[in-house]
């Protein structure tokens, strides 16, 4: 998927949450409803402080009175046929939980982004990625999926809202950016997409008021007859399945690795840099990093395993992607794990270091 | 009676036209030809009827969006002919909140129990009666948890039995119940709440008045407009629909007493 760009390059240096904020408004957000958190306040501050300023911009931003709140005003809005959003980071994630199930079921498109801090419980304002399995297993109860795109600066902070809203409207399905609160709170070059460039999908289904000529539209996920229910489930699964073709992924010297890092988000920016040290000490390492999350690219990693010794999954947390990891390759190599928790960050030597390590074996 | 009508009829079958009739009572257009699954005497049925009645009256049909609880009414939706969306148990006014920023012209109502409205949605209840929310709040009273068998409600009355509170409720355990209108009438963004009931006809006329105040406010766009109805639960108080009109009136109506508990200063 190409991300739209001004060709005009309106770039600015920005932290990663104002410029997802600032692309949100681009992609012409009809509202956004959220509770403040840290590491991700800067994104409703953002919003309540310009879109007052802005007469073009008739976006509704409410903070509301909990996450619970938020993500069913999001339900409510994405009902109606808005284009809305939420941010949130870790606990306020796990609030949502509940909204999102139902959104999911419901089949309704809206943005949700994650700035995971370290957990469990309040945990760490630091960046981590331990949201992981919680985002792209489901999260909430019962069988679903989120589309989930793992951004890794603060450039695809703000092309992922547009990349998002695309895939949610495309499938009518909830999608997360999933970041971290590093790419938050760092600031970078970003170029921002062009206002207005993403067309909003029809939403004929929408609760927008019944006309005389068409059944009246309802938005629900109660189906209480389990034959009901199982055929609207196998809906679903057929929705996710037409989803994978959907896989990003992005590759960095693996034409002729031996060793191959696997890392999305920040923890693959930091990859980058222990892929050009190994090569400066003569080991053939590349690096996979996923773009999206779900669906996941276990394909390319499947073929990949045919080419390479080992691999080692990256991830600031307890080992969460490395399951996605050790099921794409199905036991062709064998496929390490390093990572820190609790809102620590892995320096590019202590990746190289463990490379070395397992090569030694 | 009935008998020798439905004889004169079919005497006359043929040669009849509608001309013959004058209609004075019909079902709604705005209510859905779905049988309600309610309870024998339950209040809800009678209650989503009025409400639609009213919507057909001013003719709103076209511009009104519900949103249904989770409790006995989460299926009104399957009753009322309007566009409406189900919100999980609670946010009914987070969802409408929701509906209403993003389509402020359109009239949109809430319809919860005391459960949902009460206990788990009590935060989106005060906050959105805070924020004034342009919308209508329609909230059943019924004292118990109906949809569940019949547990005890934050509204449940003091010694009254249910499935959880088998010796009657004990105010020194849980509390007293909430009255939750008399709480949101201190809120600046509460336009108008009223307390009433469905138990007769004469009940019935005015909350059907209460309705029209209540969508003529919102066109206005005047605030949150907040309407309890003091209903019962045949099933759920283990009674007779007769009974339970009995129970209203001499248990019920004292701890929740009828009448408007704010109209707007003119």
């Amino acid at each position: 998927m190409e991300n739209k760009t001004n060709k005009n390059g309106d770039a600015r240096l920005m932290k990663g949450n104002e410029a997802l904020a600032e692309a949100a408004l681009r992609a012409n957000i009809d509202a956004y409803f959220g509770y403040p958190i840290t590491p991700q306040s800067e994104v409703i501050e953002y919003l309540t402080r310009e879109v007052p300023n802005r007469k073009e911009i008739k976006t509704v931003v409410l903070q509301a009175e909990s996450e619970v709140a938020s993500i069913n005003m999001v339900y409510g809005a994405a009902g109606a046929g808005a284009r809305v959003m939420t941010s949130s980071s870790s606990p306020g994630i796990s609030l949502m939980q509940e909204g999102i199930s139902y959104i999911a079921s419901a089949q309704l498109p809206c943005l949700i982004v994650n700035v995971v801090r370290g957990g469990p419980g309040l945990g760490t304002i630091q960046p981590s990625q331990g949201d992981y399995f919680q985002a792209t297993k489901g999260g909430g109860h019962g069988d679903y999926h989120l589309i989930v795109l793992a951004p890794a600066s603060v450039q695809e902070m703000a092309d992922f809202v547009f990349d998002a809203f695309k895939l949610a409207e495309k499938y009518r399905n909830p999608a997360m950016i999933l970041a971290d609160g590093a790419l938050g709170q760092m600031m970078e070059k970003v170029i921002l997409p062009e206002a207005g460039s993403l067309p909003k999908a029809p939403a004929p289904w929408a609760t927008t008021g019944k006309p005389k000529d068409r059944d009246h539209n309802i938005i629900t996920s109660l189906f209480i007859q389990p034959e009901e229910m199982e055929k609207v489930n196998l809906r679903l699964q057929e929705k996710y399945e037409a989803i994978q073709s959907e896989v990003r992924y992005e590759e960095i010297k693996t034409d002729d690795a031996e060793i191959l890092l696997v890392a999305f988000g920040l923890s693959s920016r930091i990859c980058q840099k222990t892929v050009d040290l190994a090569r400066e000490k003569g080991i053939k390492v590349g690096l996979l990093r996923p773009i999206t999350v779900y669906p996941y690219p276990y394909a390319r990693l499947k073929e990949l395993a045919n080419q390479v010794e080992f691999m080692l999954t990256v991830e600031m947390n307890a080992g969460q992607m490395v399951e996605d990891v050790r099921l794409a390759v199905e036991g062709k190599v064998p496929v390490y794990f390093i990572g820190r928790m609790g809102g620590m960050i892995l320096s590019p030597e202590d990746i190289l270091h463990k490379v070395e390590s397992v090569k030694e074996k | 009676m009935n008998e020798k009508l439905y004889l004169e009829d079919e005497e006359n079958l043929g040669t009849q036209t509608e001309e013959n009739y004058e209609q004075v009572y019909c079902r709604p257009n705005t209510l859905t030809d779905v049988p309600f699954h309610y309870c024998p005497g339950c209040g809800h049925s009678v209650v989503h009827k009025v409400l639609m009645e009213v919507v057909e009256e001013i003719g709103i049909q076209e511009e009104i969006i519900g949103v249904a609880p989770v409790g006995c009414s989460v299926f009104a939706y399957h009753y009322m002919n309007i566009d409406m969306q189900e919100a999980a148990h609670g946010r009914a006014s987070a969802v409408a909140t929701g509906i209403k920023r993003v389509l402020p012209e359109k009239y949109v109502f809430s319809y919860q129990g005391d459960g949902d409205l009460a206990a788990i949605g009590t935060a989106e209840t005060i906050h959105t009666v805070n924020r004034g929310e342009n919308i209508l709040m329609v909230f059943i009273n019924n004292g118990i948890y109906g949809m569940t068998g019949g547990q005890m409600a934050p509204t449940t009355l003091p010694g009254m039995v249910t499935s959880t509170s088998p010796y009657g409720r004990d105010v020194s355990m849980v509390g007293n119940p909430i009255k939750i209108a008399d709480l949101l009438c201190l809120l600046p963004g509460a336009y108008y709440v009223t307390r009433q009931a469905v138990h007769n006809p004469n009940a019935v006329r005015k909350l059907k008045k209460a309705f029209m105040k209540a969508f003529e406010y919102q066109k206005q766009k005047k605030g949150t407009c907040f309407i309890e109805v003091v209903s019962n639960c045949p099933s759920g108080w283990k009674m007779t629909p007769v009974e339970t009109i009995k129970y209203l009136e001499e248990k019920m109506f004292p701890a929740y007493p009828l009448g408007d508990l704010k109209v707007p200063k003119n």
